[in-house]
Parts: C-alpha cells; sequence; structure tokens
C-alpha cells in the first residue's frame, strides 16, 4: 500500500478527503474558522476538473448542491455555524427528496453570530433535523486529522447508498489544528452506487422527477414511511463508535469531537495513578450509538458526558441509559473548552 | 376534401407535453406558456437532452404536464439548482420556469449571481404582477394603485415601493446575453412569446450565455377579471409599465 504522510488542517484534510472520495462538485460561502476548506477547494478542484463555486450565499451554496447532487454527482457544502443556520431550508429539500449530500459544519460558538472560537453546540441542530419536517441526517464527528480525511470516505459512501444527506460535524479546533495525516490508497465505493434516479435526460427512458412535493393524499405519508424505514435501517446498521479503557471502567467518560481528545488525555492521566476509568466516543451522532451503552450490563457504572455545550448529546445519553446508571455532565460553551484539569476536578467529585 | 393532403399536420400535441388536462384556472398563462416550451423543445429535438426546474408557486407541479427530465427548487432558489445541474451536466439544456415571487423576490439574489455569472442557461420569467398559489397578494412586480389581497387599497409607492423592472436591472450585467419581455395578450404575441423562447433556448445550445424571456402573462382570478378583460388589462396597463420588445 502506498503511503505517504503531509502535515495538514483538519479543514484541508476534509477538502482532500472530499476530492480523494470523488465530491465532483462543491459550493460553499466563506465563514469563519472554515475558510481553509473553502480555500483548499478553490485550488484543487479545477486542477482535478472538478466544480467549484463561490456561492452568493449559504441559501445559494445548498441548493446547487441540491442540483448537482440531482444530476448525479458527489456533492458539498461545509460553512459554520451561522452559515449551517442557513443551510437548512436546503437541507430539509435535499432529505425530502432522497438526495445524497454532504454537509460540512465546523462549529464555532453561538447562538446568533456568536463568536469564531470552537464550540459544540449544533448538536441538537446536527441530529433532530435543523430544518422542517422531521427528517434525519447521518451525522459523524471525526475527532483527528485522520479522521476528518477517512471520514469523508465514509460519508459519501453512507449518502449514496442512503440517498440520504450526511453531516460531518466538527468544530473550529479540529478545523483549525494541523496533524501529520497518512494518505492511505483508499478507494472510494462510488462506483458501488448507481444513479438511475438522476437527472441525466431522458434517453431510452421515462422522465425523472427529483422532488419532496406530495400534492395527492396519502403520497406524502407513503414517502415520509419509506424514509423512516430507511431511518430505522440506518439506525440498525449504521452506529458506530470507539471505545478506550471502558472493560473494568467504574466511570465513563462519553465526548465526540475534539472533546474526546481531552477526554482522552484525562484517562490516560488517570488510568497512570491507577483509577479505573474509560471513554465511549460516538462516531456517529445520529444514529447515536446506544448500543454502546445498552451492551453494557452493568448499572454501577456511572457516566460523565463532556461537552463544548451545556448539555446536548447529554440528552442522548440520558435516553438511552433511561435511569438504569447514573449519568454526570460537566460542559462549557460560549468558547470556552473544558480542561483536563476541570473534568479531573469533576471525576472526583462525581 | 382532405385538410391533411392540402395542409400538412399543422396541429399535433407536442412530444414534450404530457396528454393531461392543467389544474390552472380558466384564462391563466401558464398552460400557454407550458405548451410553448413544450413545442420549442420538440421543434429543437432536445427533449432527451432537457432538464426543467420547476417553480414553488402555482406551475409547482409543471414537471407533472411537460415530459422530460425536471426538478423541484425551493421557493427562489431555482437558478442556484440549475447552476449545479449545469455545472455537472454542461451537454444538456437547463431551463428554470419561474414566476415574479419566485425570480424577483425570495429568490432577487440567487437570480442577480446567476445572471453575474454568466451561467449558460436559459430562463422563462412569468410576470403576472400577483401571488397567484397563495391567494392574490402583491407581487414585486404589482403595478401601482393595484389591488390584491395584501394591498387591499392598492399598491402605494410610498407603503410598498415601486413594480420592480427585475428584467431591465439583469440587462446591466454583462454576464447577461439576451432579454426580451413579451405577453400573451394576443396571438401575434403569443408567437413573437414562442420565438423569444426558442431564442433563448438556441442561445444555450450555441453556449451564447444567460438568456431570459419575461412573458407578462394574465392571472384573471386574482386580478378579479375576466379572461377577455384580463387580456386587454395586459394590453392597456401592465404593458404600459413594463414595455414589451428586446431588452438586450
Amino acid at each position: 500500500m502506498n503511503k505517504t504522510k503531509i502535515l495538514i488542517s483538519g479543514n484541508e484534510a476534509i477538502a482532500e478527503g472530499a476530492i480523494q472520495a470523488g465530491c465532483a462538485f462543491y459550493a460553499g460561502y466563506p465563514i469563519t474558522p472554515q475558510n481553509e476548506l473553502i480555500g483548499y477547494f478553490a485550488k484543487h478542484m479545477p486542477e482535478r476538473g472538478r466544480v467549484f463555486i463561490q456561492a452568493e450565499s449559504e441559501l445559494a451554496a445548498i441548493n446547487m448542491v441540491f442540483g448537482a447532487s440531482s444530476a448525479g454527482a458527489r456533492a458539498m457544502t461545509s460553512s459554520s455555524s451561522p452559515g449551517i443556520s442557513l443551510k437548512q431550508e436546503g437541507i430539509s429539500y435535499i432529505a425530502g427528496a432522497d438526495l445524497p449530500a454532504v454537509i460540512v459544519n465546523i462549529q464555532r460558538a453561538g447562538p446568533g453570530l456568536g463568536n469564531i472560537w470552537p464550540a459544540q453546540s449544533d448538536y441538537f441542530q446536527a441530529t433532530r433535523a435543523g430544518g422542517h419536517g422531521g427528517y434525519r441526517l447521518i451525522v459523524l464527528a471525526p475527532a483527528s486529522v485522520q479522521e476528518c480525511y477517512d471520514f469523508m470516505f465514509d460519508a459519501f459512501d453512507l449518502a449514496d447508498k442512503y440517498r440520504n444527506p450526511v453531516m460531518i460535524l466538527g468544530d473550529g479546533l479540529l478545523g483549525q489544528m494541523m496533524e501529520p495525516l497518512e494518505i492511505k490508497d483508499r478507494r472510494s465505493k462510488i462506483k458501488n452506487y448507481e444513479k438511475p434516479w438522476a437527472l441525466t435526460g431522458c434517453k431510452g427512458r421515462e422522465p425523472n422527477i427529483a422532488k419532496s412535493f406530495y400534492m395527492v393524499e396519502g403520497d406524502l405519508e407513503e414517502s415520509n414511511l419509506r424514509q423512516q424505514k430507511k431511518y430505522k435501517l440506518i439506525q440498525q446498521k449504521e452506529e458506530r463508535w470507539e471505545e478506550y479503557f471502558v472493560k473494568d471502567a467504574k466511570i465513563i467518560l462519553v465526548a465526540y469531537g475534539s472533546m474526546a481528545r481531552i477526554a482522552k488525555g484525562v484517562v490516560n492521566r488517570l488510568r497512570e495513578k491507577g483509577e479505573r476509568i474509560g471513554l465511549i466516543r460516538p462516531m456517529t451522532l445520529w444514529p447515536f450509538p446506544k448500543k454502546a451503552f445498552t451492551q453494557r450490563p452493568t448499572p454501577k457504572t456511572k457516566y460523565l458526558v463532556i461537552e463544548m455545550s451545556y448539555g446536548q448529546m447529554l440528552e442522548d445519553v440520558l435516553l438511552t441509559v433511561n435511569g438504569k446508571s447514573k449519568v454526570e455532565f460537566y460542559g462549557r460553551s460560549g468558547g470556552g473548552v473544558p480542561t483536563e484539569e476541570e473534568i479531573i476536578k469533576k471525576v472526583h467529585s462525581a | 376534401m382532405n385538410h391533411e393532403l392540402n395542409m400538412g399536420n399543422i396541429y399535433s400535441h407536442p412530444q414534450s407535453l404530457r396528454e393531461k388536462s392543467t389544474h390552472y384556472c380558466p384564462g391563466c398563462g401558464h398552460g400557454t406558456t407550458h405548451r410553448l416550451i413544450a413545442e420549442v423543445i420538440d421543434e429543437l429535438g432536445i427533449r432527451e437532452k432537457v432538464i426543467g426546474i420547476a417553480p414553488v408557486g402555482c406551475a409547482v407541479i409543471a414537471y407533472d404536464y411537460w415530459k422530460f427530465d425536471c426538478s423541484e427548487a425551493a421557493h427562489g432558489r431555482a437558478l442556484a439548482v440549475a447552476t449545479g445541474i449545469k455545472r455537472i451536466r454542461p451537454q444538456n439544456i437547463v431551463f428554470t420556469y419561474q414566476g415574479d415571487g419566485d425570480l424577483a423576490a425570495i429568490g432577487g439574489n440567487e437570480t442577480i449571481h446567476a445572471a453575474n455569472r454568466g451561467e449558460n442557461l436559459t430562463v422563462v420569467f412569468i410576470n403576472n404582477a400577483i401571488y397567484g398559489m397563495t391567494g392574490g397578494q402583491m407581487a414585486p412586480t404589482t403595478l401601482k394603485g393595484q389591488k390584491s389581497a395584501t394591498t387591499p387599497e392598492g399598491r402605494s409607492v410610498e407603503l410598498h415601493g415601486y413594480p420592480l423592472k427585475i428584467s431591465e436591472m439583469l440587462a446591466l450585467l454583462p454576464g447577461v446575453k439576451y432579454i426580451e419581455r413579451t405577453s400573451l395578450d394576443s396571438v401575434a404575441n403569443i408567437l413573437k412569446t414562442k420565438a423569444a423562447i426558442k431564442q433563448a433556448f438556441q442561445n444555450q445550445i450555441d453556449g451564447v450565455g444567460f438568456s431570459l424571456v419575461e412573458v407578462l402573462s394574465p392571472c384573471p382570478t386574482y386580478w378579479g377579471m375576466s379572461p377577455q378583460e384580463s387580456l386587454r388589462w395586459i394590453k392597456e396597463a401592465m404593458s404600459k409599465e413594463f414595455p414589451i420588445g428586446r431588452i438586450k
């Protein structure tokens, strides 16, 4: 296998991963802290014969993605929190029309204009249908520059497999930090997914229609139910998570993305002192990795959820644990990032 | 006497139009314009290459009438969707069909920037000076003094501003290659509308660039007029505010 190591930021790794995974179309609008991403696409898409468009707005960008995806291309956009809010309309239409697409959110603190510091306060928006109509996104949460790159292959494959939008939920810390990235000869499964539904011109077949609109009584309900079936299948098949020292742990930290990196540091420090602590790191936020909790028949285990928010993933942990174990929470947001020391203090008081 | 023998086949159903009746009100211009587009696509022999974008508004299910590939678009976003499709499939012929609210109000930004990028697209812009689908509210193109559900005393310039001449605005952009305003108020003008639509498609085939036809189209239901009165109103009132003819 051909291996090369390069030093690169999370944002750039996402862009390079997308290109390697066969992304043929990118449209975006600048916003900090994800500008390296749009910059990378601007430089590298045209030279590889792909389409790059700096759109006039986030609304235009996501709707361009709708168009490119309906035409059969692997298409994506990226933004950060306030811009992702603007994209919600288009994401709802993409979900409604069963179109594959990848949307990257390099979260910053909010609400409103907030600031440009990292945060994890868009978890609800990402996992609960941020737009109207009650759909689901598959949400992947990378925790390293390597995963920023690797998860793009999964994102495009999952999007095509289920004809569903996929969100990469990162944050400003992950997007900005630089780490060595191993460029593996990883093959995208792009060829596995034929798209007979794509708009290509109706030569030799009946016309195809890309739409989420169903006027005739019962038709929309039927479409809804078909999508619910798809969501159930995704829940059954696609839960992903990492376990770190959980087997004998009396207290298990639960954290995703950048926060999980800090949590891992806490586990390492306390394990050195002989404390029985571990980490569950959800890699899919939707479907939330319920099996990571329900497969563990030890109600005495305590969970400590740590987030760069005031408790959003916490709700999924509470729903999953369903009162059978004690669940504690520690979080900061608005640009504040929980430190190892703060978490250790919380562990010892839990 | 055999008419067919003497005159040839002078009228048939376009292949690009499904054989079904529309949901449009009596006297509405959408059905006419749908047919003109279908005839043009047939005559240019591009049905199997065309991808149409249906709007939000009365023509939301235009794809139920046309017989070629189509996409929906969120209200106002047709030209963003069209841009995505055309950039991925430059060999296909991509057009949007948009009303005045879609193109000139909620989608104003998408319209201006697709035009300014000089996207090689065809736009058929239905201007009926009213919002039909939602029950006759003011459009950006509603005339001064015109009554609507949201201008019950008539459009007042002080309160609601002026009828928006988006075609003239777009004509200022160097990316725009062809703009013509036509009308459906007479058979002669319907034929001119067809010729303009054909030109706008031919431009895309030839790679000329952004081409738009604004069609002054009757909405008898929300103008509160008979179909005949509506045609007269286009001629006597609407065409004064929005003069027909080549703009660029």
